[in-house]
């Protein structure tokens, strides 16, 4: 009997420890899955959120997609209701749809209830990511990613005696970052076919990609400093005169004689990739691409440290404005995780872990990190990456984005790259589209 | 005798081996009954994966549904989207895209296919060897046709302009294939031909290998030369398998899209976009589901209407 005994109570406590065990093994085992872009930042993020798991014990999982198929992918998946992502990322583009379909959890009451305030983030954020409609109180992601359009150049091939003499008999100033769009074209053309140690090298590299977003992102910069505006500020939604004045024509036209002058061959689909590798090779003198890949390329081993520049998007005749991009961090409606995503927000909205994500090399929108006195001298390209925040213009985020951003792909790209038309045909084939687009949304 | 007794005894011995569970059910149903009961599970699954697609996709083009906004209310909307694709000039202009690419791909590929098919018929050393490398292009995947014909391509590096260049004496950095609005379509068409060609060629193989030598041996006694032998046995005699082989390179290269998207993404601007990119764009990338369901079955019409003129037209041909 004893012996029986015996043997149940050992049964018995083996079955408790492993109960014990099971669940201490439940809850490390709890994991959030984190859906972004496949990019330089995307590394930093999962660097940082290391600190997060360590923390709260809450596992991170991390789905990046190429920026080439993030809109496909990602859209695919918050449409279908899908469960892959508690976390997302997404375009700026995206926060009117996601709202208004329902794929975002509004972020208000979890704000107020954890004292996050929007106040502490650049207001250009808040606006670009967060807010739909926009410009009213309604929060569906929290800043995550601050990031623009600017430039890079070499700064070596700036710097040579010879070109700085050469040029300065050409166009009368030194050869320095442009403060202007037709100071950009000028040394483009300057170097445009030029041969540096033995290579052939090209003025400028541009965003023409046609399949996602790429051209629009692009032929934005110079249209916004030409007085593109996307309506009439007085009656929403009516393009007519705005999306097609006689400056945005101009701003499109001289797009597309920068691509013919001065770009190097077979750049007739390039977006950021291309860019990097055009300037990683040495092939060009100036890029185009979104700050966040320029800590990246300041490591570079070959053209990184003294032999790149940045400069912000040069000033056009009408303005001075720059394309955004970052992403806002959301919490997807249909997560069965939302606690600890939400969770990972508070968490992320800290100050100490945005120091760490800039840091890192992602780009914090918060306050306190980019108005800090030692930020603008933390990186060679943060008083850019400042400035540029505060003069950025965004697309469409409307429901109805991604309509016209293909429609706005295809007429650029089809005068811009295929020569195909006028500037004037094009924008105003464009004021066509967005209007059946707008009509169709019984917003007109 | 022992052979229709073995033959009648073996239905009657599987009939002994099936479990009982199953000939229950069975037992005493017709024949008729019986069939239905096998096919059946066939039908239904060619239901839920072609038809029910089908008719569903029929009834989304009537109205206003949004495959990003599930939660929307959906109106019928009519013929709408039939009448603005049918007056839209960028749907043109990507039919004349893709009847550009059909046509001349067609064409390559029939000529060349058809005299590969003659060579190798003609049995020369080595002709086994020479038809399994030749078909091998058509044995890879699409999308590695697509990506290395994009190296091959590259102004700079890629070994088609360093050809070109070699063989025509023109800088071969000077030109772009996929780049240009000019050579793009047609990088497209060299493309498709090299890939598909081998399999016209297989088509026309398996017509010239059909037709009996004992036609050629009675031309020969009437004195008919090389050429009149041509044009009179093994051109007529092989025309349905070419226009076999064209009736399946036609329907598969209308609805052409991974090589394309591939290659050049319908660009540069929109040269290259033939109809299934633009089905894509506006299906997947603008989300108007509705108008592309309307813009699918406008295809599918036109697709299924010229293949049934073209059987027809075959269906003559062999019957001559």
């Amino acid at each position: 009997m004893k012996k029986l005994l015996t043997i149940a109570s050992a049964i018995g406590t083996a079955a408790l420890l492993a109960g014990a065990a099971t669940g201490e093994a439940r809850a490390a085992d709890k994991q959030i899955t984190l859906c972004w872009a496949a990019w330089d930042p995307a590394n930093a993020l999962v660097e940082l959120s290391k600190d997060f798991t360590k923390e709260t014990g809450i596992g991170m999982k991390f789905e990046f997609v190429p920026w080439t198929s993030y809109a496909d992918r990602f859209l695919n998946e918050l449409n279908s209701h899908g469960k892959l992502c508690d976390l997302i990322i997404g375009d700026s583009q995206w926060v009117g749809g996601s709202a208004e379909n329902g794929h975002y959890v509004k972020l208000n009451d979890f704000f107020d209830k954890e004292k996050i305030s929007m106040d502490d983030f650049v207001k250009a954020t808040v606006v670009g990511y967060s807010e739909w409609p926009k410009n009213t109180p309604n929060y569906w992601a929290l800043p995550a990613m601050a990031d623009a359009v600017g430039w890079t150049y070499r700064k070596d091939w700036f710097a040579r005696p010879e070109l700085q003499k050469e040029f300065k008999e050409k166009y009368g100033r030194d050869l320095a970052p442009p403060k202007t769009y037709d100071e950009l074209k000028q040394i483009a053309e300057f170097f445009q076919g030029r041969d540096i140690d033995g290579k052939k090298v090209y003025g400028a590299y541009i965003f023409t990609e046609r399949g996602s977003e790429g051209i629009t992102m692009g032929v934005t910069n110079v249209l916004y400093d030409y007085g593109f505006q996307y309506d009439d500020p007085a009656k929403p939604y009516h393009m007519e005169g705005f999306v097609n004045s006689p400056e945005a024509v101009k701003g499109l036209e001289f797009y597309k004689e920068l691509y013919t002058c001065c770009t190097a061959p077979g750049m007739t689909n390039a977006y950021m990739s291309e860019g990097l590798d055009a300037f990683k090779s040495g092939q060009v003198a100036m890029q185009m691409n979104w700050f966040a890949f320029f800590p990246g390329l300041y490591k570079d081993p070959n053209v990184g440290g003294d032999k790149i520049g940045f400069f912000p998007n040069p000033a056009g005749p009408d303005g001075h404005f720059t394309q955004l991009g970052g992403q806002g961090i959301s919490v997807v409606a249909y997560s069965d995780n939302q606690p600890e995503a939400l969770e990972y927000i508070k968490w992320f909205a800290q100050p100490a872990v945005q120091q760490k994500w800039w840091e890192l090399g992602g780009y914090s929108a918060m306050k306190s990190v980019v108005e800090a006195p030692g930020f603008a001298a933390s990186a060679p390209f943060a008083p850019d990456f400042l400035a540029s925040m505060n003069m950025v213009k965004d697309f469409w985020a409307e429901p109805s984005y991604a309509q016209l951003m293909q429609a706005m792909q295809k007429r650029v790209s089809d005068y811009v790259v295929a020569d195909q038309g006028t500037a004037k045909e094009a924008l105003d084939g464009l004021v066509k589209d967005w209007t059946t687009v707008f009509e169709d949304e019984g917003k007109m | 005798m022992t052979e229709t007794t073995t033959s009648s005894a073996l239905p009657e011995k599987l009939a002994g081996a099936t479990p009982e569970v199953i000939a229950r059910p069975i037992r005493g149903l017709s024949d008729k009954a019986i069939a239905w009961f096998f096919i059946g599970p066939t039908i239904l699954l060619l239901l839920a994966i072609n038809i029910f697609p089908l008719i569903w996709t029929i009834w989304l083009s009537f109205t206003n549904y949004r495959a990003n906004r599930p939660n929307a209310e959906v109106k019928m909307v009519g013929l709408d989207w039939y009448h603005r694709i049918l007056g839209d000039g960028d749907v043109w202009l990507a039919m004349q895209t893709t009847a550009h690419f059909v046509v001349w791909t067609i064409i390559i590929e029939t000529v060349l296919g058809f005299g590969l098919a003659w060579l190798i018929d003609k049995k020369f050393r080595g002709h086994g060897l020479w038809t399994t490398v030749i078909l091998i292009p058509m044995m890879l995947s699409p999308a590695v046709v697509g990506n290395f014909w994009t190296f091959l391509y590259q102004p700079q590096s890629g070994l088609f302009n360093y050809v070109v260049g070699f063989l025509t004496g023109i800088d071969p950095s000077s030109f772009q294939m996929l780049g240009s609005v000019r050579l793009s379509p047609w990088a497209i068409v060299i493309v498709d031909a090299w890939m598909w060609t081998p399999y016209v060629m297989l088509i026309c193989l398996a017509g010239l290998r059909s037709i009996p030598d004992y036609i050629y041996e009675a031309a020969e006694v009437d004195r008919a030369s090389p050429w009149r032998q041509f044009w009179s046995i093994t051109l007529p005699m092989a025309l349905p398998f070419i226009m076999l082989a064209v009736l399946f390179r036609g329907i598969e290269n209308f609805k052409m899209f991974d090589m394309v998207n591939l290659l050049t993404g319908g660009g540069p601007g929109s040269t290259t976009e033939v109809v299934s990119i633009t089905l894509k764009r506006q299906a997947f990338e603008s989300w108007r589901t509705g108008y592309s369901s309307a813009l699918a079955i406008i295809l599918f019409v036109t697709v299924f209407g010229l293949a049934n003129i073209y059987v027809k037209a075959l269906n003559r041909v062999k019957q001559r």
